[in-house]
């Protein structure tokens, strides 16, 4: 339980996706003007992560690590199908963004009508499939542990694109220099929260 | 589209198609796409450096094979027939570095696989290969991943030289100049850190704009 | 053809599959040998570099003959030994390869490497270690003296610790601090602390990287919890060391005895 709180606090504030590692800059920088749209994506990109992290978890572990199909048969337990991990990844982002639409379209129209934009947007969120690189080298022991990290990185994400679109409708009235309006003042303005988001390295929990 | 395949291969609309992305229509500074994943490679200058080759082959390949299928490929799958390009090319490539530049791609680490996800190839295949001959969208491909690997190019020179006192590893400024050894000069740091990727960005941005503006 | 029909897709989608199956694995096979001994290469190298050689790597025109030459002229003997101080068979290469599956067992299970280097005459004793950074997993390679106490070299690596802070254990100015300290006080392990400055002159302590601080205590924790492991061992052969150079003055009138 322990273990659970601190990944989920970790992977918001320490490892956020954005400030800590830039997953997910194009659809941030250009869904970032006002907190209604962010809202909107950042949502979507919560729920997305949080199904295809764990299944790519599930596919990581029984699949497609060196060994992993030794649970079939011990015959199997030299194949190593590593290197299909990019494809097998995306195949199921976008497989699962394309039945999410599906779903939603059918049994919650009022959100497709928020979310309905967006979704597809999300396959290519470098986000989604950045959190399920991430998987291995994470070595999380549990499926448990592996949805934490994927709610804990939405939750990241949708915070640093609400907090961008809250201060990109303030900065409007401010008086930015002619050249640096727009897209070259949200790369700064990002990158000095990424500054302030390194004074979160070093908490224990 | 009869009409491309009757021009000369480097016609004044091929050379544009090419050489736009460099500069006027520069991907990472103009279309603002592709940022996500390269930025965190651009400490030091060679990691950046393969990484802009990384993503020049792909979308140039990537540019070409869809350009290719155009019209064979279904319209209701269209997206994931794209990926699947994508993402068999990056797996290539990230199988040759790993075998033929091992260090270097123990640095790219999972950002390889990223360049299936940025935003550069999918836009250009959406809007580029899928409608023109194999010929242009090749040229495109070229270009664009070029204009992409210029931007990661010099911020990894810029963050190595400032940063580290080195350019591709190797020693710029003298052992003299620093003050542990009685000099006055230090490394900043600060220009290592992932953020600083996003500020340079953003004074890049800062210059291109107003050089277009003036 | 209906370019949209479901029996058009179907096929199209199959076919693709098939194509960039059969290439990837292709490609996949072609490397793979390439892509282990590269990983291997780099393991020998970092062995090779805690002890001071292998160190032109970088500027020899074959890397591997180099490193495999260098690593069969100085590496003299390899084996595993167990957390209760046994020398077990195991292939320390091979665990060493997969270390962190090693450490993932319970301690009583663990066999663990111990690659002994002979530099003009004097032995090394390589102790490979396995921990977890700030951000991902760190690693190193400590050799040690034959008091099995004074770190004669070690060699840091990491994943992905923050380029310009963490990152910088991999600077010599880092790793040649550790040179000369000692893991042990009299029979107690001690083990490296980390300081954050104050140091210097301190035998079981070395300066944490500034803005590094919690890359530095990893590594103090790394270097803390894997030799623990070899604990046993490590007792039994300063034992026995102090019980051989006893033995040896006594033998000596035995020796003479015999002759006669």
């Amino acid at each position: 339980m322990e273990n659970i709180l601190s990944i989920f606090i970790r992977s918001i504030f320490v490892d956020n996706m954005v400030f800590a590692f830039f997953f997910g800059m194009c659809s941030y920088i250009a869904v970032s003007k006002t907190v209604k749209t962010a809202m909107g994506l950042g949502i979507a990109v919560i729920f997305v992560m949080l199904i295809t992290v764990p299944v790519n978890y599930l596919l990581l572990k029984y699949v497609l690590s060196p060994g992993a199909l030794s649970w079939i048969s011990p015959e199997y337990a030299h194949i190593d199908l590593d290197f299909l991990r990019y494809i097998v990844f995306i195949a199921v982002i976008a497989s699962i963004v394309q039945l999410v639409e599906m779903i939603i379209e059918r049994f919650a129209p009022a959100l497709y009508n928020q979310l309905g934009i967006f979704l597809p947007l999300i396959a290519v969120n470098c986000a989604i499939m950045g959190a399920s690189l991430f998987l291995p080298e994470r070595e999380y022991a549990n499926i448990g542990e592996a949805a934490t990290f994927a709610f804990g990185s939405g939750i990241g994400w949708w915070l640093a694109i609400i907090m961008m679109a809250a201060i990109r409708e303030k900065i409007t009235y401010s008086n930015v220099p002619l050249p640096l309006k727009g897209v070259g003042i949200t790369f700064i303005i990002t990158g000095l929260m990424g500054i302030a988001f390194m004074s979160f390295l070093g908490i224990q929990i | 589209m009869n009409n491309t395949e009757k021009e000369p291969l480097f016609s004044a609309k091929n050379r544009n198609i090419f050489l736009s992305p460099l500069g006027s229509n520069n991907p990472i500074t103009i279309q603002i796409l592709g940022i996500c994943s390269a930025l965190a490679v651009t400490a030091k200058l060679k990691p950046a450096f393969v990484m802009a080759l990384s993503v020049i082959a792909v979308t140039t390949m990537a540019n070409l094979i869809v350009s290719l299928l155009r019209n064979t490929i279904p319209a209701r799958i269209r997206i994931i027939v794209q990926l699947v390009v994508v993402a068999a090319l990056v797996i290539l490539v990230d199988q040759i570095l790993k075998a033929y530049v091992y260090d270097v791609s123990k640095q790219l680490s999972v950002y390889v696989g990223l360049i299936i996800t940025n935003c550069i190839i999918m836009g250009r295949l959406e809007a580029f290969a899928l409608a023109n001959n194999p010929w242009p969208s090749f040229l495109d491909g070229i270009g664009n991943g070029l204009g992409y690997g210029l931007i990661l190019i010099i911020l990894g020179f810029v963050r190595e030289l400032f940063g580290a006192g080195s350019i591709w590893g190797v020693k710029i400024i003298p052992d003299s100049w620093y003050i542990s050894n009685g000099g006055f000069y230090s490394d900043n740091g600060l220009m290592l850190l992932p953020p600083m990727a996003l500020i340079c960005v953003g004074i890049i941005i800062w210059i291109t704009n107003s050089k277009k503006k003036a | 053809m209906n370019k949209n029909s479901n029996k058009y897709i179907i096929t199209y989608t199959s076919v693709m599959v098939i194509i960039v199956a059969a290439v990837l694995s292709f490609a996949a096979l072609q490397l793979k040998d390439r892509q282990a001994s590269n990983v291997r290469m780099e393991k020998m190298g970092d062995i090779l570099r805690s002890i001071g050689k292998g160190e032109e790597a970088n500027s020899v025109k074959d890397k591997f003959v180099y490193i495999t030459e260098e690593y069969d002229s100085y590496i003299s003997n390899t084996y595993t030994v167990t957390p209760d101080g046994n020398v077990s068979n195991g292939d320390a290469f091979e665990i060493l390869l997969n270390l962190k599956a090693e450490y993932d067992k319970p301690e009583s299970g663990r066999n663990l490497p111990v690659f002994e280097g002979t530099v003009d005459g004097k032995k090394y004793y390589i102790l490979p270690t396995w921990g977890s950074g700030l951000w991902g997993p760190v690693w190193g390679y400590v050799a040690l003296e034959e008091d099995w106490s004074t770190i004669y070299g070690i060699i840091l690596d990491h994943a992905s610790e923050t380029p310009g802070l963490g990152a910088e254990i991999t600077t010599p100015a880092f790793q040649n601090q550790f040179k000369g300290k000692q893991i042990y006080s009299g029979d107690r392990f001690v083990g490296i602390t980390v300081l954050k400055g104050g140091a210097e002159g301190n035998a079981h302590a070395v300066d944490a990287i500034s803005g590094g601080t919690i890359t530095s205590r990893a590594i103090e924790t790394m270097l803390a919890n894997c030799l623990k492991n070899y604990g046993e061992y490590i007792a039994k052969q300063r034992h026995e060391e102090i019980a051989v150079s006893v033995n040896e003055i006594e033998s000596e009138p035995l020796n003479t005895n015999e002759d006669e």
